[in-house]
């Protein structure tokens, strides 16, 4: 299950709708092993495309690099589909490399809507789990 | 001195858990190929047969290799090397 705090999750929200109709991404940092999201870091989609992101690599390096020297690790990894289910689609599965982290995806498909789901990826497995926005 | 070689966590299955690695070599193919052998199967996970694979990202120090030479890019004792996963996916 992820949990989150309505903060965090409406901060990916704003991204997400800020950002459409091209896909938004970004990562929350949290202590080591906690499995707490705390630190929101919205990241540049390198694409800038409706149907593709990718983090840019430096600024990716950068955030890495502060992660580990703050003894965090990136608790959830984020983005967005725009005109799609907030479901991990056959590239964002065997792009999925960090075991820990809760992938979560929103969909911006509707205008007064959006879907907000999370998911495990581990070894190309999918596995939708349960969110909880705490106050 | 070498040249340290800092290992994401999915990649550590390779390094017994170790965060970072130490090797030689005067170029990065070098480096894996010298990783390889002690580290058996990481630089399939790092390389193909058209270069480094897409999936990961690597920094000589903190430049982006492929915004260097790839693979050729020369490296020197005294280096670090960071390999992160690529984040990237889409909907289609």
């Amino acid at each position: 299950m992820l949990t989150i705090t309505r903060d965090l999750h409406d901060k990916i929200v704003a991204h997400a709708r800020a950002d459409h109709p091209d896909e938004a991404c970004g990562v929350i940092a949290g202590p080591a092993g906690s499995d707490r999201p705390e630190r929101f870091i919205a990241m540049d989609n390198a694409e800038r495309s409706p149907t593709f992101y990718r983090f840019d690599s430096a600024e990716q390096f950068r955030v890495w690099r502060e992660m580990d020297d703050n003894d965090e690790e990136p608790v959830v990894i984020y983005h967005s589909h725009t005109a799609t289910e907030a479901y991990p689609s056959r590239t964002d599965i065997s792009y999925a490399s960090e075991p820990q982290a809760h992938y979560v995806l929103v969909s911006t498909r509707d205008d007064n809507d959006t879907e907000f789901r999370s998911y495990r990826i581990l070894e190309g497995v999918v596995t939708e789990e349960p969110v909880s926005v705490v106050e | 001195m070498a040249i340290e070689v800092r290992i994401p966590t999915i990649l550590r299955t390779y390094t017994d858990g170790a965060k970072q690695v130490e090797g030689s070599g005067s170029t990065l193919a070098e480096l894996f190929s010298d990783l390889d052998a002690r580290h058996g199967g990481l630089r399939e996970r790092l390389v193909d047969d058209k270069g480094l694979r897409r999936f990961v990202n690597v920094y000589l120090n903190d430049e982006d290799v492929r915004f260097m030479s790839g693979l050729e890019t020369p490296v020197k004792d005294g280096d670090t090397v960071t390999v992160l996963p690529a984040v990237a996916g889409g909907s289609r």
